[in-house]
């Protein structure tokens, strides 16, 4: 317990304390150097913070900022990667040309499909996982320090690996699934199968550390709103329904955005599941996200202009995605 | 007077956090790390075979004898001496910077007052919404008309920023950083910079080196932009030039393993020694204060 040192300690009388300073006797010198000190003290005070802050600010404005609003700007004109400095006014052609590109609606519903399945089954493992750590157990470190390796793994490294994991004749998992009675699965060449085989690249790498961070805001629960739900008698699925979860939420919504954010921007995983197909996304565009037509666009097709259309539309619909989770959090925060 | 019985309270309604796991969440847990590590091994045990063993059912699932003629091999194909040289230039320089200035401006936001301070931390947290990659077209035509294609200024510069640093070190300070030592400091007549050198720094050092690990592995296993600027062969980074071991119609597999492993084993390594801090970190990231 913290001692209140306000009234254990005998309130210090006016100018008893302390002895008071000897009248100081100050030469004009003196007055101005503490003068002159004193300005630059109240100026360090004041414009410290700025210059502490300023390095951020500005190479994101260099870096962030300024590339994000180019690019609407560009996205305005015609561009080709050959001469990327000269750019003709052509309004809003490179919308409707991307518009009209069936592969674009393609590629906008793999990023849909690819995103649904990558994030929606990650970020319910990620909590089931977060919650059985959450228990008291042994070597838990070794645990969570083996769940986030696979975070330790580059896009390019865990794509190869799992382009062999899912080949169609002698892959691994193509292998272990005859022994249930299912037969070989085109994993690169087939539609769904191959959406599933790149989402399980995301899922693999991605888990781990989604369920650190839940476990994180689940360690910051406080205890005794467990032990009243169970002096009510709440079981233990009750008190993860009524507990944890609206404990959660706030922790959900970041995972959420954060992966929503990821899951638009798929581009690696895609591009090297079939190394040969490359920016097509395999031979049918089966599984072409919008970062690779973007990537497709710019520097296949050379068509910067229409890239930025691209990276434009991907930013819009972010945002869009942005204030409906924005809309549903506070109507849940409303409702209960 | 009748006797108290003991209420025994029904196993199913003990307390969360307090609650020992049975044996099921062990055996989820084991599956899990199986799961989590058994690409990692046996991106190993593919590595040690030839490319023709892994073409045959069942895959191997023990050590060959091929492992160092591989890495031999893929070391030489891929210019992975160049790329790993590369790498860690670019990683250290990002995660150095990114430690250095995130600390600064953490210290600021967590412990100085300024006016715009509310509305400069809100804009940090909504740029770590906008996706870094929605930048790259421009940041391709300034790299063009620089001519830094192929060099690695164009990879480092706009890896120097992360919102997720600044926010990070924010957190960590409102704890660690006591106000009063500030202010003795303050007092002594210690200028901003000689606080921050003398009494920020010393205070931030756990939380420092575990975001410069984060930002190390980050920078490390970032594709898309290095992808874009530099090319596979002439002076790539070990992400670039591991991509490009896929390439041609009758690769190598077990090269491109042997490439693979190369490319993840130094932030294994990382993750052996450090791995607990590691975790504590992004655990520490996660919560909000």
């Amino acid at each position: 317990m913290a001692t209140r040192h306000d009234t254990a300690a005998p309130p210090a009388k006016e100018g008893g304390a302390a002895p008071g300073r000897p009248p100081a006797v100050l030469t004009d010198a003196d007055q101005r150097r503490r003068a002159r000190l004193s300005r630059r003290w109240q100026r360090d005070k004041r414009w410290s913070p700025y210059a502490f802050v300023s390095p951020f600010f500005l190479l994101f404005l260099a870096f962030g900022l300024f590339p994000l609003l180019y690019t609407g700007w560009a996205s305005l004109h015609q561009v080709e990667l050959t001469a990327p400095t000269d750019m003709t006014w052509v309004g809003m052609r490179n919308y409707t040309r991307i518009f009209d590109d069936d592969f674009f609606w393609n590629a906008a519903k793999n990023t849909l499909t690819i995103g649904i399945i990558a994030t929606v089954p990650q970020l319910l493992m990620a909590m089931g996982i977060a919650h059985i750590l959450n228990y008291k157990l042994r070597a838990s470190t070794f645990y969570r320090v083996a769940m986030l390796a696979p975070y330790a793994t580059s896009i390019a490294a865990a794509s190869l690996v799992f382009v062999l994991l899912f080949g169609r004749d002698y892959g691994m998992i193509n292998w272990a699934l005859h022994f249930v009675g299912i037969d070989a699965i085109d994993w690169q060449n087939d539609k769904w199968p191959s959406q599933i085989a790149v989402s399980s690249i995301i899922i693999w790498r991605w888990t781990g550390y989604n369920a650190l961070i839940y476990l994180a805001a689940m360690q910051a629960i406080p205890q005794d709103l467990y032990e009243s739900a169970a002096l009510d008698g709440a079981s233990r699925w009750r008190q993860f329904l009524h507990v944890t979860l609206p404990s959660l939420r706030p922790t959900i919504l970041f995972t959420v955005v954060v992966s929503t954010i990821g899951a638009s921007q798929v581009f690696g995983e895609p591009l090297l599941f079939d190394a040969n197909k490359g920016a097509s996304g395999g031979a049918e565009h089966q599984f072409q996200t919008l970062g690779l037509y973007l990537y497709e666009q710019g520097w296949v097709n050379q068509h910067l202009g229409r890239a930025s259309a691209i990276a434009w539309t991907m930013f819009l619909i972010l945002i869009v995605v942005g204030i409906v989770n924005y809309v549903i959090s506070r109507r849940l925060r409303a409702s209960s | 007077m009748p006797k108290a019985r003991k209420v025994r309270r029904p196993k199913s309604a003990q307390a969360g956090g307090h609650m020992h796991g049975g044996p099921i969440a062990y055996i989820i847990l084991t599956v899990f790390t199986i799961v989590s590590l058994f690409p990692l091994v046996w991106t190993a045990i593919a590595a040690s075979r030839d490319n023709n063993r892994l073409a045959q059912n069942p895959p191997p699932f023990v050590f060959g004898s091929n492992l160092f003629h591989n890495l031999d091999v893929a070391w030489n194909d891929a210019n992975l001496g160049t790329a790993f040289v590369n790498t860690t230039i670019v990683a250290g320089t990002s995660a150095a910077t990114i430690v250095f200035l995130s600390t600064i401006a953490g210290f600021a936001f967590a412990k100085l007052r300024f006016r715009g301070r509310g509305a400069l931390m809100l804009i940090v947290i909504g740029t770590m919404m906008v996706p870094p990659q929605l930048s790259v077209i421009p940041l391709y035509m300034m790299v063009a008309k620089l001519e830094w294609t192929d060099q690695l200024q164009a990879v480092i510069l706009p890896s120097l920023v992360s919102a997720f640093g600044v926010f990070f070190m924010r957190q960590y300070l409102i704890q660690a950083l006591p106000d009063e030592i500030i202010e003795a400091a303050r007092v002594d007549g210690a200028s901003s910079w000689r606080v921050v050198w003398h009494v920020v720094f010393p205070a931030a050092r756990p939380a420092m080196a575990v975001l410069g690990m984060l930002m190390f592995v980050q920078t490390w296993n970032d594709f898309l932009w290095p992808f874009l600027v530099l090319s596979q062969t002439g002076n790539p980074t070990v992400q670039v030039a591991v991509a490009g071991l896929g390439r041609g119609y009758t690769p190598d597999q077990s090269l491109i393993m042997a490439g693979a492993l190369l490319g993840t084993l130094p932030l294994l390594l990382v993750f052996a020694i450090f791995g607990k801090q590691i975790v504590g970190g992004i655990m520490q990231g996660a919560v909000k204060g």
